[in-house]
C-alpha cells in the first residue's frame, strides 16, 4: 500500500474510533493514528553490521465526558484492539476529575484549508542500495587520516510515514511525510588519547542529503579535531556556543515559555511576555508550514490551524507556546503549540564563525554539551562541556572535561551576537552564539 | 514449569494461535540462510499512568504494546525484522526480511526445549490489578495532601502513578524457549515551593517490580512526598555552587549513577569487542582504587533493574565488574560473548521487541569499605558534599562522563556548611576511579528511578554505592 492509500485506510480507522468512542458514551473525542515503515542500514569497518527493517503502528485516543479524560494508545490497528483501546479510554475517564480545562481545542480553530507542505519524498531502494551508501559515507571518513583508527559505522535510515487526525468537531487531516538520514561516528586515536565525534544530514528529499563523502569527512574531521585536548584552568570568559549545539539553548526557551510551564508558574520566564529578554537585534520565529521542512506540519497535535509566527521581536518575548489545556488555563488561545515549536529560526548579526572567533577574542568556542544540568524553573545551566582554546582570535588547541556555568536569563541578555554560519541540519536554523561572561569550571 | 513461563506461553502462543509447529516453521524460516544465531521474541505489554495536579486527579492513560521482533546473526552482521501481529504469514514475512542478512545456506534447527527454569526474583502479576482504581487515586490524593501540609511554601504539587505489566517470550535457535513476566511499578512526587518570590523544585520518588502496595508499605508513597518538599526547600537557600577541581564527597545510593556512567557503560561488551571504550583491551589491568569492587547484580529480588532471566533467555547474574580495582569482567549479551570467546552475562537486553538486544546494566554498585561516613566527611577542609543528581551521560570513547547534582552542599573544615545550586561534576571514568581514596560502610541502592538510556533504548536499571571520597573532581558552579 502506498502511503497516500494508506491516509485514507487511517482515516477510516479514525472515523472508527471516534464513532465507538461516541457509542461507548464519550461527549468528544480526539484520535490521532500512524503507520511508518522503514529501512535502516549500518556499515562498520566497511562490512555490513545491521540490516533493521522498521514498522511501526501508533493509534492513541482521548475520550471526554464532560471535561473528564481519558487516554488509551496501542500499536494495534485492527478492529478488537480499537474497541479493547476506547474501553480503556472511557475506563478511566471514570475516574479523572472534573477539570473545566480539559477538552478538544475551540472548533473555530481547526485547520481549515490542509496546505500541501510537499512532505513526501519516498526513497525506492533496496538493502543493497543502503549499504553502497553507507559503506561510502564510512570510506570517506576513514580514509582522511590514518588516525582514523576506528568506527562506529555509518548508517542510512530512509522512513516514510503516514498520519491521521480527527475529532468529533468534524475534523480529520492527514498526510504522507517521508524522512532519509545518513549519519557516520568515527574515532580518531594518537597515542592513548581515543575521541569519537560524528556527522549526518537529514532530509524530506533523498537528492537533498548531503553527499556521503561529504558527511564522512566532516564526521572524521570533527573527531581528528578533538585529539589532544587538554584541560583548562577555572575561569570567567565569553563562550562561543558552535552552530551544531546552539539549538539546544533555543530549546531551553522553548522549554521555559512552554504553556503548560507558565501555568504551573515553573519558569524563569514567568511574566515575561512584553519584556526583553534577548538584546534587541534578536527575533526568533516559527515557521509551520514552511515546505518541505524538518517539523512543517498543516495543523497541531489538536486540529488547529498552524502559522508562521514570532515569539520573540526586537528582543521582546511575544507570547507562550500553548496547546488548548495551557491556554484555558491561563485564559488565553491556544497558539497551535501542541505538539512543539515547527521550524524555529533566529536572527543572525551577519559574522562568519572566523569573524565570531575574532570578536571573542579570547575564550572557549562549546563544541560538545553534556548532561541535564539545566533547571527550567531557576534558570541555572551546568554542563559539561569540551571545545576549543581561542586567543587572537583564533583556535589555539582542544579543550575537554570542563564545565560552563550561568543562568539562562543571564546568558539570553549577555548574548553578543550569532553568526551566519547556519548550513546545520535539524528543524532548527541558527548559527553560533557568542556568549559573553560564563563561568568555565577546569582544574 | 515455573509460573511466569506457564503465563508467557498461555499469553504469546496460546493466545493469538500459535503451536510449536508454526513457531517451527518461522525458526526454519530465519535459519534458512547461513546462520550463526537467531531468535524470536514475543512481547506482551499493558502500562497504565495516573496523573494529579493542582489536586485533582488529571490525567490517565492505558497503552497496549505487542509485537514479535525476529533475528538473524551471521558473523558480526545482523539483521533484523519485527511486526505489531502475532499472525503466523506476518512472522514468516518478518523472518524472510532479517534472514537476508546472511549468504545462501542451511542451518539445522534443533529440538524446542524448555529454558533454564530459574528461580523467579518477581512474582509473577499483573501489578495494574494489584490495587483497585479507587486505591490507587487515594494513594496519590494522600501524597499530594502530604507533601501541601509538610509546609506552607508548597505551592504546585505533581503526582504520577506508573504500572507495567510485561510479558516476554524467547526462542532461540538451539530450540530453547524462555518466558517471563516482568511486573514494573514507579511513583513520583514533583513540588514547587515559593519564598519571597523565588521558586525552586524538589521531586522524589522509587519503584520495584512489586505490586502497587509496595508504595503503602512502610509509608513509602508518602515518604517520597516529604522528601521532594525537603529537597525543594534546601534548594530555595541554596548558594552558587564553586567552580574548579575540588575533593567530592558523594552521599549513598543514587549518587551511584557516577559507576553507571564512569565505568559501567564502558564495560559494556559490544563497545570493548569493538575497541571503542576506553577499558577496552584492559581486563586484568588496575582501572580503580584498590578500595573498589563494583559489581552488576541482576539478581536482586523484586529490584527496578533485576531480570530473572535477560532478554534472550539467560538468567541474570551477579557479575564482578572490578574487584579491589582490577577490571575482571565486561557484561555481555550472547553475540558479543560469541564474538569474545567468553560466557554470555545475562545483560542482554532490549527496549522492546522493535529493538535489538545489547549488552546493558542491570544493577550497579559498589561494595562497601570500612570507613563511617562522618570520618569521610570530616576528611576534607574545602570540598563539595553531593547527595542527590538528576542524570548523567558519558563519552565512553573518551571516558569522559559528567552528572548533574541536584543537593549538594560545600563542606568546610570537616563539616557539612550551606547548601549548593545543582552543579554538573565533570571527570574521566578510569582517572577519576584511581582517585577514590574513602569508601563508607554505608552501602545503600537508590529508591528504584533509574532509567538508562543507549542507542536510543531505554530501559530500567538500578544503582548502588555507599558514601565514598573522590580526591580531585571538576565542578561545574558559577562562583569562580
Amino acid at each position: 500500500m502506498t502511503d497516500p492509500q494508506q491516509i485514507a485506510r487511517l482515516k477510516q480507522v479514525v472515523d472508527d474510533l471516534l464513532k465507538e468512542a461516541r457509542e461507548q458514551g464519550a461527549d468528544t473525542a480526539e484520535a490521532g493514528v500512524s503507520a511508518q515503515t522503514g529501512l535502516s542500514v549500518t556499515v562498520r569497518l566497511g562490512e555490513t553490521e545491521t540490516i533493521e527493517h522498521t514498522s511501526d503502528n501508533g493509534l492513541g485516543i482521548t475520550v471526554y465526558f464532560g471535561h473528564r479524560k481519558g487516554s488509551a494508545n496501542t500499536t494495534d490497528l485492527r478492529p478488537d484492539a480499537i474497541r479493547e483501546s476506547v474501553a480503556a479510554a472511557c475506563r478511566i475517564a471514570k475516574y479523572t476529575s472534573e477539570d473545566p480545562a480539559a477538552g478538544l481545542a475551540d472548533p473555530e480553530l481547526m485547520a481549515k484549508d490542509i496546505a500541501d507542505l510537499d512532505l513526501y519524498h519516498p526513497w525506492e531502494l533496496d538493502a543493497d542500495q543502503a549499504t553502497e551508501i553507507a559503506r561510502h559515507c564510512e570510506d570517506a571518513a576513514r580514509a582522511i587520516d590514518t588516525r582514523i583508527s576506528n568506527s562506529e559505522g555509518a548508517t542510512l535510515y530512509t522512513q516514510r510515514s503516514a498520519f491521521v487526525y480527527g475529532n468529533t468537531h468534524g475534523f480529520i487531516g492527514g498526510y504522507p511525510t517521508t524522512r532519509h538520514s545518513l549519519s557516520c561516528a568515527v574515532i580518531a586515536q594518537e597515542g592513548d588519547d581515543m575521541q569519537r565525534d560524528y556527522w549526518y544530514d537529514s532530509s524530506r528529499l533523498p537528492d537533498e542529503l548531503d553527499s556521503p563523502t561529504s558527511i564522512g569527512e566532516r564526521a572524521a574531521q570533527r573527531a581528528l579535531a578533538r585529539l589532544n585536548g587538554r584541560k583548562l584552568g577555572t575561569r570567567e570568559c565569553p563562550v562561543l556556543f558552535r552552530a551544531d549545539i546552539a539549538p539546544s539553548l533555543l530549546r531551553s526557551l522553548f522549554g521555559a515559555i512552554r504553556g503548560h510551564a507558565v501555568y504551573r508558574k515553573s519558569t524563569f520566564l514567568l511574566d515575561q511576555v512584553g519584556e526583553r529578554i534577548f538584546p534587541d537585534w534578536v527575533k526568533i520565529s516559527e515557521d509551520p508550514l514552511r515546505l518541505r521542512g524538518a517539523a512543517s506540519a498543516p495543523f497541531d497535535n489538536e486540529g488547529v490551524a498552524t502559522q508562521y509566527r514570532e515569539l520573540v521581536s526586537d528582543g521582546v518575548l511575544q507570547g507562550y507556546l500553548l496547546d488548548s489545556y495551557a491556554a484555558r488555563k491561563l485564559g488565553l488561545q491556544s497558539t497551535a503549540s501542541a505538539g512543539g515549536v515547527r521550524n524555529a529560526t533566529i536572527s543572525d548579526t551577519g559574522q562568519s564563525f572566523e569573524q565570531l572567533l575574532r570578536e571573542m577574542d579570547r575564550g572557549i568556542v562549546v563544541t560538545e554539551l553534556m548532561g541535564q544540568g539545566t533547571n527550567l524553573v531557576t534558570g541555572d545551566y551546568s554542563r559539561g562541556a569540551a571545545g576549543f582554546w581561542v586567543e587572537n582570535g583564533e583556535i589555539q588547541y582542544p579543550v575537554e572535561e570542563i564545565t560552563v556555568a550561568g543562568n539562562l536569563r543571564d546568558m539570553y541578555q549577555k548574548l553578543a551576537g550569532i553568526g551566519n554560519d547556519n548550513d546545520i541540519p535539524g528543524s532548527i536554523r541558527t548559527g553560533s552564539w557568542l556568549i559573553n561572561g560564563m563561568t568555565v569550571g577546569g582544574d | 514449569m515455573t509460573e511466569n513461563n506457564t503465563i508467557a506461553r498461555a499469553t504469546l502462543l496460546d493466545t493469538p494461535g500459535l503451536d510449536e509447529i508454526q513457531l517451527g516453521r518461522v525458526m526454519d524460516r530465519l535459519l534458512s540462510r547461513r546462520v550463526d544465531a537467531a531468535d524470536i521474541y514475543f512481547q506482551y505489554s499493558r502500562l497504565e499512568s495516573w496523573v494529579l495536579e493542582d489536586g485533582i486527579i488529571k490525567e490517565g492513560s492505558h497503552s497496549i504494546e505487542q509485537g514479535a521482533g525476529l533475528r538473524a546473526i551471521s558473523g558480526e552482521k545482523t539483521g533484523f525484522a519485527y511486526t505489531d501481529s502475532l499472525e503466523l504469514g506476518h512472522l514468516l514475512d518478518a523472518a524472510g526480511a532479517a534472514r537476508a542478512i546472511a549468504q545462501a545456506g542451511q542451518h539445522g534447527r534443533q529440538a524446542m526445549v524448555a529454558g533454564a527454569q530459574v528461580p523467579m526474583l518477581y512474582p509473577a502479576i499483573n501489578p495494574l490489578d494489584s490495587l483497585r482504581e479507587d486505591q490507587k487515586l487515594e494513594l496519590m490524593r494522600r501524597a499530594d495532601a502530604e507533601a501541601r501540609t509538610a509546609d506552607p511554601r508548597v505551592k504546585e504539587v505533581i503526582v504520577s502513578l506508573v504500572a507495567a505489566h510485561d510479558v516476554i517470550l524467547v526462542m532461540d535457535n538451539t530450540g530453547r524457549i524462555s518466558g517471563d513476566v516482568r511486573p514494573l511499578i514507579r511513583m513520583n512526587v514533583q513540588v514547587i515551593v515559593e519564598q519571597d518570590g523565588k521558586r525552586e523544585q524538589g521531586h522524589a520518588g522509587g519503584g520495584a517490580r512489586q505490586p502497587l502496595d509496595y508504595f503503602l508499605e512502610d509509608d513509602r508513597g508518602m515518604g517520597y512526598a516529604r522528601e521532594a518538599v525537603r529537597l525543594a526547600l534546601v534548594n530555595l537557600e541554596a548558594q552558587p555552587a564553586p567552580a574548579g577541581m575540588l575533593p567530592v564527597v558523594l552521599g549513598p545510593g543514587w549518587p551511584g549513577v557516577l559507576l553507571h556512567e564512569a565505568v559501567g557503560h564502558g564495560l559494556e561488551g559490544d563497545f570493548n569487542r569493538k575497541g571503542t571504550s576506553a577499558f577496552s583491551g584492559r581486563i586484568g589491568e588496575q582501572v580503580a582504587s584498590p578500595l573498589c569492587t563494583v559489581v552488576d547484580d541482576g539478581t536482586l529480588p523484586g529490584r527496578r533493574g533485576s531480570l530473572t532471566i535477560d532478554d534472550e533467555g539467560t538468567p541474570s547474574a551477579n557479575n564482578v565488574l572490578i574487584e579491589n580495582g582490577i577490571l575482571k569482567n565486561y557484561m555481555q549479551d550472547t553475540m558479543n560473548a560469541r564474538l569474545m570467546g567468553v560466557e554470555p552475562t545475562g545483560n542482554g537486553r532490549r527496549e522492546s521487541y522493535a529493538h535489538l538486544p545489547m549488552p546493558r546494566m542491570t544493577n550497579t554498585y559498589m561494595l562497601p569499605g570500612k570507613h563511617n561516613p562522618e570520618e569521610i566527611i570530616a576528611s576534607v577542609d574545602h570540598g563539595l558534599y553531593a547527595v542527590n543528581f538528576g542524570g548523567g551521560q558519558v563519552d565512553i570513547t573518551s571516558g569522559k562522563f559528567v552528572f548533574s547534582a541536584n543537593e549538594a552542599y560545600l563542606i568546610e573544615n570537616g563539616k557539612i556548611s550551606h547548601p549548593v545550586k545543582g552543579a554538573t561534576l565533570i571527570g574521566n571514568g578510569p582517572e577519576v576511579m584511581t582517585r577514590i581514596s574513602m569508601v563508607g560502610d554505608d552501602l545503600s541502592l537508590d529508591t528504584g528511578v533509574g532509567t538508562c538510556g543507549k542507542e536510543g533504548q531505554s530501559v530500567p536499571v538500578g544503582v548502588g554505592q555507599p558514601t565514598l571520597k573522590i580526591d580531585q573532581l571538576t565542578v561545574g558552579g558559577t562562583a569562580a
